[in-house]
């Protein structure tokens, strides 16, 4: 049912875990069939991500889309972080079945949802120096 | 690595004395049970003899054996066939909210066709009460349909109580009987039910093959027009080395029974015991006693069911869960929901459920390899704590 890349990243996940001190975390959920996703991440002076870790409640392709998202944005900056979708992800996992596609391919988003963060804590921030 | 096949309420192989007992009918005794010649007629004195041996099974008279494809047609003819060739009597039906889908989903095409349905809610444990069931009849009811015992979590209904409601107030009862095959007593005098189904996969029998038992009197429509076989109850070429299968599966595991649940019963329990050992917080689903002795059906808090059942397939476990994921839907099992399991619970279970030839080997094997499993993802769950 599921492609070899999925299950490997399934299997052997090599992202999981939390950060700290996070710049920035993302949660992601589908109320419906029950996926929890959360992305935490920690950028350097550049913008560029230096660590990013998750952890899902969900099932193979909700955890497997969670650690190709933290692997295929692991160095790159916030920027090209924000270019990386739900679909792009399912299709570096070579493909996902079809009924996976809506209910458990939301890494990208919870991935986004966290840079948001990461942004508006940045701006408070700012307000609060100024 | 051990290769642990733990989903008997899903299927179970065929026994070869079965397979053997079959194997004639698909070659030289190949002929129809409706031609007049000699390989015709043979082949419907082996149908006869099949229909005689599986009622004896039932207590029931060979006449009010129907044989069908399986339990999903059974259960259809017995409430589309029973509701259609009675509704001038009435045109509400009462079922549970915990059937199985084949009745759940033709009450609810019943209702489009213009009945009434009354959905029984159940207890915490998957039980509805002799006494709720008598203050839903109404006089415009005419039939019951409530499953002998559950095939998610086990829990068995007090049927013959039931039936005895349904009795009283003159309206005909069905039961679902697929999962009971092989487990619990067939005897449809002592459980009192006029119709009762069966699917002979269940019980290590082939599959497609299975029968409605409809006491006589009981009138029903037929769902598949065409030829006149089944008194003209559901037409179609008999499954010859089906049934002849079916009539050897339930003989066999009739007479195997009560040995083999004391079996199972024990190590059902000693899986139950050590999984609650081993694992902090997870829930037994389903009625502590009165439950199938092969089921275990437990809610694993924090994790997901689907993940669980790949991690178990690495390791050679073959078993099933309620989640969303795995019940072909987008929801979690409606069983779980509907005995009151909130949703996040509701995907993290696990369904284990065992057979005849089920070992304490597997069982420990069992009991090695899903406290890690379950360690690992937890770790990876958001919504755990440690």
């Amino acid at each position: 049912m599921y492609s070899e890349k999925v299950m490997e990243h399934f299997m052997n996940p090599r992202h999981v875990g939390e950060i700290s001190d996070a710049d920035g975390v993302g949660t992601e959920g589908n109320p419906v069939c029950g996926d929890i996703m959360r992305i935490y991440l920690k950028v350097d002076e550049e913008d560029k991500i230096t660590d990013i870790k998750f952890k899902t409640f969900g099932c193979g392709a909700a955890i497997a889309t969670s650690d190709m998202v933290c692997e295929m944005v692991l160095g790159k900056t916030l920027d090209e972080a924000m270019q990386v979708t739900n679909a792009v992800v399912a299709e570096a996992l070579d493909g996902l079945p079809p009924n996976k596609m809506h209910c458990s391919n939301l890494a990208a988003d919870a991935l986004h949802k966290a840079i948001e963060d990461l942004k508006s804590r940045r701006q408070k921030r700012k307000a609060e120096s100024s | 690595m051990l290769r642990v096949y733990l989903d008997h309420a899903a299927t179970t192989p065929v026994r070869p004395e079965v397979v053997e007992e079959m194997l004639p009918y698909f070659t030289e005794k190949f002929g129809n049970p409706s031609s007049i010649y000699r390989i015709g007629w043979e082949n419907r004195s082996v149908l006869d003899d099949a229909r005689d041996r599986i009622a004896a099974q039932l207590a029931a008279d060979s006449s009010e054996i129907i044989f069908t494809s399986g339990g999903s047609e059974a259960d259809n003819l017995a409430i589309k066939g029973y509701a259609l060739a009675n509704q001038k009597r009435g045109k509400h039906i009462i079922t549970t909210s915990v059937e199985h889908h084949a009745v759940l989903d033709t009450a609810k095409y019943m209702e489009k066709l213009g009945f009434e349905v009354t959905f029984l809610p159940v207890d915490e444990y998957g039980l509805v009460s002799p006494k709720q069931l008598a203050e839903a009849i109404r006089p415009d009811t005419i039939l019951v349909s409530i499953m002998y015992a559950n095939n998610e979590v086990g829990t068995i209904m007090p049927i013959k109580e039931l039936a005895k409601v349904a009795r009283e107030a003159r309206v005909a009862f069905h039961t679902d009987a697929v999962q009971a095959g092989g487990s619990l007593s067939l005897d449809v005098q002592d459980l009192g039910v006029d119709m009762l189904s069966l699917s002979a996969h269940k019980f290590y029998g082939p599959k497609g093959v299975g029968l409605l038992y409809v006491r006589k009197g009981i009138r029903l429509d037929p769902l598949i027009h065409g030829g006149g076989q089944e008194r003209r109850r559901r037409a179609g070429t008999e499954n010859v080395p089906g049934i002849v299968g079916m009539a050897k599966a339930l003989e066999l595991a009739n007479a195997e029974r009560e040995e083999n649940m004391r079996r199972i019963t024990a190590l059902r329990d000693k899986l139950i015991l050590g999984l609650r050992d081993r694992i902090p917080e997870i829930k037994l689903n389903g009625h502590p006693t009165q439950r199938l002795p092969n089921n275990v059906n437990i809610s694993i808090k924090y994790i997901e069911g689907e993940s669980l059942l790949l991690n178990l397939d690495m390791k050679g476990i073959a078993a099933s869960s309620g989640s969303a994921c795995t019940s072909g839907s987008l929801e979690p099992s409606h069983v779980l929901l509907a005995m009151g399991v909130p949703h996040e619970i509701a995907h993290g279970s696990l369904r284990l459920t065992l057979g005849r030839e089920t070992t304490e080997e597997e069982i420990d094997y069992v009991l090695a390899e899903l406290p890690p499993i379950v360690e690992k993802l937890r770790a990876m769950s958001p919504l755990y704590q440690e």
